[in-house]
């Protein structure tokens, strides 16, 4: 899949939002860690709505016909991602009533801001879990047909989250060492449940060029697309990164996104000062911003099967030969035309 | 009433005339234009209804070109339906032909991803999404004669390798095709269920061809002089 810069930006940023607005729902509400000034909770507020209107608004980015995108709205019985955009719009009231109570009331808020402020934060994991079915539910992909995208979507929005609360909580003085245990649990069950992905793709399997073409009896190989030029098919689903390219990615996903904010956390476990949360944050987003690249670029659409690849894994710039007998054998005519001057009789013309 | 193709991959020459014929008659249809990129340009691009592409099946000497001619199946269980968010994409209920409400339709691209055939290409001048409408602005059109009123793939095929007609009726021409001669759909494991369906090649006697070439004096000279002479 081509990665959409817009998308990548949207469910990275807004997905922080998200989880940070979870963290901040379940220790201010659930009385989790210490208590947090006026200050404070606005702080965490303001940032994770910030983050979830901005990642809403990059993601109109991408559409070729922005006037109508407040349709999306229109398909909640079918579509994941009408469903995304309802849930992300619903979130609002209920953050405003919650937001609106600690602007008034300060950390002790009444029964209704704070029942709000609950409801808000289900919202919050269920548009989260409504942005990974978008891609979740495509039968077409095999490698996001699964149930570890939509998990994988909630735990790195809540990894993410709680470095940004970390580091929100550090600049105001008020991190603990709960802060920093729960950064650590969350990045490191995050970065298992990624690792269970990564290895799930690797070995995925489905249709195959043979009952794409209904040749299900011959091997099948492609002689010609029947287009000179790129198609919006092969703009759309033709990317194709190299191997290196995506083993240096994963290897960034998981130096940035997971080991260097865990190790972070882990020193200021072992009392380094806490302010340093920062790193751990913005080291998270930039390696959940390239697990998000990564998640498109090796997502391999089926109707790739038409364009040549053998099955729903390879790679159209290589594709896996078809028996040992293709480069041996002798067909005059179908000879690659850089090697018709070398064939012996070719020169009848 | 269910609509659909049957195509027939014994008697397609992969001629590519029922993909001109279809972006001639809908780039001035009810969902044209199919915009063209750079026309004139180096590498000309395009929206396309309908694409066909060619295969080599079976090894070397039995193997065989099959040409594919591929556009909208209009499935039964047509995903690109339900993930649109905008309800600009739509099955018809009385005939089954899928189609996309221009005026509704956002770009967003997810019925593209949702659709295994590639039937859906966007219209990047357009910013809409745009698919093979079955010639619906011709099959119902009073105005033609009955014979015309039929997708302009179908009429226009050289090899006559394709048709039209309801696949609910068992007595249709598509149905009977598809009866005797094993018609098969494409990835059917996706449950899709694609209405368009393709009838494999016959199997047919093979033809000698080591000797073709009889092994005379003027042949064998005609050998040894193209042998020597250098291109």
């Amino acid at each position: 899949m081509h990665p959409a810069f817009s998308v990548i930006l949207f469910t990275v940023i807004s997905g922080a939002g998200y989880g940070l607005f979870i963290l901040l729902a379940a220790f201010h509400l659930a009385g989790i860690g210490p208590a947090m000034s006026h200050g404070e909770l606005l702080a965490h507020g303001v940032a994770s709505l910030g983050m979830i209107t901005l990642g809403l608004m990059l993601s109109t980015g991408h559409l070729a016909n922005k006037k109508n995108a407040w349709r999306s709205f229109m398909r909640f019985k079918t579509s994941w991602l009408s469903r995304e955009a309802v849930f992300a719009v619903l979130f609002y009231p209920f953050a405003g009533i919650y937001g609106l109570g600690v602007l008034l009331q300060g950390s002790a808020i009444g029964p209704l801001p704070a029942m709000a402020g609950v409801i808000a934060a289900v919202l919050a994991v269920v548009t989260l879990f409504s942005t990974g079915m978008i891609y979740g539910c495509l039968k077409t992909i095999r490698q996001w047909n699964t149930a570890l995208t939509p998990a994988n979507y909630i735990m790195l929005g809540i990894a993410t989250g709680t470095a940004l609360f970390a580091a929100i909580a550090a600049a105001f003085g008020n991190a603990t060492t709960m802060h920093a245990g729960v950064a650590m649990v969350a990045l490191v069950a995050a970065a298992v449940l990624k690792g269970i992905y990564y290895f799930w793709i690797s070995r995925v399997n489905g249709p195959t060029i043979n009952t794409a073409t209904t040749f299900n009896r011959a091997t099948v190989r492609l002689l010609d697309t029947g287009h000179t030029a790129g198609t919006f098919l092969t703009d759309e689903f033709g990317y194709d990164p190299r191997k290196d390219t995506i083993d240096n990615i994963k290897m960034g996903v998981f130096l940035l996104g997971f080991i260097a904010p865990v190790l972070v956390f882990a020193s200021i476990l072992s009392g380094a000062p806490a302010g340093i949360a920062w790193l751990a944050a913005v080291s998270s987003l930039v390696g959940i911003g390239m697990e998000r690249w990564l998640f498109f670029a090796e997502a391999k659409h089926v109707v790739r099967l038409y364009h040549g690849a053998q099955t729903c894994t390879d790679s159209l710039a290589e594709p896996s030969r078809v028996g040992p007998e293709v480069a041996a054998d002798t067909r005059r005519g179908d000879a690659p035309r850089g090697e018709l001057g070398d064939t012996p009789g070719g020169s009848g013309s | 009433m269910r609509l659909g193709l049957v195509i027939d991959m014994d008697t397609c020459v992969g001629c590519h005339a029922c993909a001109v014929a279809c972006k001639q008659w809908n780039t001035s249809g009810t969902t044209g234009a199919l915009t063209d990129y750079r026309p004139y340009g180096e590498d000309p691009s395009g929206v396309w209804f309908n694409r066909i592409r060619h295969y080599e099946v079976g090894d070397y000497p039995n193997n065989k070109t099959v040409n594919i001619p591929m556009s909208c199946m209009h499935c039964q269980h047509a995903d690109c339906v339900n993930v649109c968010p905008t309800g600009a994409s739509y099955k018809r209920p009385e005939d089954g032909i899928v189609l996309v409400d221009q005026d509704k339709c956002m770009g967003c691209n997810y019925c593209a991803w949702a659709c295994p055939y590639g039937a859906r290409e966007l219209d990047r001048e357009d910013g809409v999404m745009k698919k093979c409408t079955l010639c619906v602005d011709r099959i119902y059109d009073e105005q033609l004669p009955p014979e015309e009123r039929q997708p302009a793939c179908v009429i226009t095929c050289p090899a006559h390798a394709r048709f039209f007609g309801d696949f609910d009726d068992d007595n249709s021409e598509v149905s009977r095709l598809v009866r005797e001669r094993g018609g098969v759909k494409q990835m059917p494991e996706l449950g899709y269920k694609p209405v368009n369906t393709y009838l494999p090649p016959r199997i047919t006697r093979p033809i000698p061809t080591d000797d073709v070439r009889a092994n005379k004096l003027v042949t064998s000279v005609k050998d040894w002089v193209n042998k020597m002479v250098a291109r």
